[in-house]
């Protein structure tokens, strides 16, 4: 297979085109301007749609609109334009319309900067808008899985009819490295979702599509239905990666960017006979809880690295339930830790 | 003895009974816009936006495929479907409060891409499903929950001139406020629908028909009198008139 060198947005826009998406809408933000451009040019060769938005607020309906009629669709932005998606998004997930959405994280709260954070996690996995939903969330840590979980994305938002968001931060769009791409799909051979798109009633009864019930009790069946899909999910999306686990007396967490941090930290302490490991969730919802769970058993302790002041540590908690000590070392503001000054918090620590 | 129908129900309209209140004139208009889907022969290949407020309910009125858009954004909402379907009819049906207020910018920018759609424009100068607070269109003076004493200027600002606004805008193919309180009116207005759906099937651009509309339970009088306050004050302030249409261009 032949690789080629490409920027993370890059990759990620090549990666949903070839996964089917032929409809893009977006505002740009940085550090994820580069996903639009490359739609922009991309998009009208494969007889595709771009449009500039005039806000995300607009993006996020636009998808909704495009969702409705079945076809593969996606926007991508970067965190504030991701907080003014919110409403729209707890309305696509109420309506369960397939989407996919790519959040490009950089420093918060407010403007704040254009570094790669994790600040967002909160909002990406506990439903930053109204009502009791969830996205899919993905973390890719490299290029490449960037492009496969684009597709996977793409693949689970069809199957669940719901949206699937790829949280990634601005390290990860603005690097390069070598990918090897899918091949293009074939867009006939995509899921049919006849039975319930909005694409005019010819020889049938009307298509209805709405994330609402006035009747209280309309509104908790639906909502039923919607927990019953999320149980589903659970049982059958959980994914993460493990590194160097066996025999590991204390295991190191952390996703998308860190997650490949900590893996040359595992090698350094794994060059010095000390048992570390990596356990690294790709999925953040749904989050590998009882997988991690069987693991903190047999640890010392677990020592959870994130850009943020400590957001999935909360579900890493929740996962060890108390069989190990959780420790927390975090950087804020967009700043990237280095290995050396993870290594020396987790020294402190096993001392 | 022989019998013949001469007037039915449109074919576009639902069988599900109107749940709005006596006199309001979203039924009126409803049946407009279903002649006028009939007439133009296009009822399987038309989508509809229902928006947020009194007519959240209007996509469940009519025998055509659709949708309900967040509050506002509607046309963000059409402007994805026609884009995913550009061959398909899709159309709008928003208030004043949806359409003028917190969705103005989606409304502003839909009109300047000439975006291939078709929006019906339903104002009666007050928020009707949250109980009858101010509009942007709400008149100067006119009384309101949220302006006891009446619209002051130098409060709440001018009434909102959505039509003379988009009239400006060259995306705009057809633009055209009218009313509905007579039969002759009622006529012309469903010659305008037709008219901005016509832009839109044509390819000329974006369409948009402005209703003036009375909200007799809001606004505290019976239909007769809501009728009279709406030829006698709201289009003073809001004078019927086509303002574009280049539908013919084409």
């Amino acid at each position: 297979m032949k690789s080629l060198m490409m920027k993370g947005n890059e990759a990620i826009a090549e990666s949903a085109i070839r996964a089917g998406c032929r409809l893009y809408f977006g505002y740009p933000i940085t550090p994820q301007s580069e996903i639009a451009e490359y739609m922009a040019r991309r998009l009208p060769e494969v007889g595709g749609t771009f449009l500039q938005t005039e806000s995300e607020i607009a993006t996020v309906n636009m998808v909704y609109g495009a969702a409705c009629t079945g076809k593969r669709v996606m926007t991508s932005t970067s965190s504030p334009g991701f907080s003014l998606m919110q409403e729209g998004i707890s309305y696509i997930a109420g309506a369960e319309l397939p989407c996919v959405f790519a959040n490009i994280a950089r420093g918060g709260p407010g403007l704040g900067d254009i570094q790669p954070a994790q600040s967002d996690y909160f909002q990406a996995t506990k439903g930053g808008g109204h009502g009791d939903y969830h996205l899919i969330v993905l973390a890719p840590s490299t290029l490449q899985e960037a492009v496969d979980l684009t597709q996977l994305a793409f693949d689970l938002a069809d199957e669940y009819r719901n949206p699937v968001l790829i949280l990634a931060d601005g390290m990860i769009g603005q690097m390069m490295e070598p990918v090897v791409l899918p091949p293009m799909r074939d867009i006939s051979s995509l899921p049919d979702h006849s039975e319930w798109t909005l694409t005019g009633t010819s020889g049938r009864r009307p298509h209805r599509i709405a994330a609402f019930n006035i009747d209280p009790h309309g509104l908790e069946e639906m909502n039923r239905r919607y927990q019953e899909k999320y149980k589903r999910i659970k049982q059958k999306e959980q994914r993460w990666e493990e590194y160097e686990v066996e025999g590991a007396k204390y295991l190191l967490i952390g996703y998308g960017t860190i997650g490949r941090i900590l893996k040359s930290v595992v090698d350094n302490l794994r060059g010095k006979k000390i048992p570390a490991g990596l356990f690294r969730p790709i999925t953040l919802w749904p989050f590998p809880y009882q997988r991690l769970r069987e693991i903190a058993e047999d640890v010392e302790f677990v020592f959870v690295v994130e850009m943020s002041a400590g957001q999935m540590v909360e579900d890493v908690l929740l996962a060890v339930e108390g069989k190990a000590p959780v420790h927390f070392y975090g950087r804020m503001g967009g700043v990237v830790p280095t290995p050396e000054e993870i290594l020396l918090a987790f020294e402190r620590l096993r001392r | 003895m022989d019998s013949k129908v001469i007037f039915k129900r449109p074919r576009s309209l639902s069988d599900k009974e109107f749940t709005y209140c006596p006199g309001c004139h979203h039924g009126i208009v409803h049946r407009l816009i279903a002649e006028a889907i009939d007439e133009l022969n296009i009822q399987d290949k038309t989508i509809m936006v229902a928006p947020v407020g009194c007519s959240v309910f209007a996509y469940e009125f009519f025998n055509v495929d659709g949708t309900v858009a967040p509050h506002g954004r509607a046309l963000a909402v059409a402007t994805g479907i026609k884009r995913a379907m550009s061959d398909r009819v899709v159309f709008t049906y928003q208030g004043d409060g949806d359409l003028a207020s917190i969705g103005i910018a989606e409304t502003i920018h839909t009109a300047n891409r000439g975006e291939k759609l078709t929006t019906i424009f339903i104002n009666n100068a007050v928020y009707g499903m949250t109980g009858g607070q101010m509009a942007p269109t709400t008149l100067l003076g006119q009384r309101t929950t949220t302006t006891p004493r009446g619209r002051s200027v130098e409060n709440d600002g001018y009434p909102f001139h959505v039509s003379e606004l988009l009239s400006t805008i060259p995306g705009v193919a057809y633009l055209a406020r009218v009313t509905v309180s007579s039969p002759r009116d009622i006529q012309s207005a469903k010659e305008s629908i037709k008219k901005a759906f016509l832009a839109q099937m044509k390819g000329v651009g974006f369409g948009l028909v402005e209703v003036l509309s009375i909200c007799p339970t809001n606004w505290g009088m019976s239909p007769v009198e809501a009728q009279r306050w709406l030829l006698e004050n709201m289009v003073k302030e809001f004078p019927p008139k086509i303002f574009v249409d280049r539908v013919g261009e084409s």
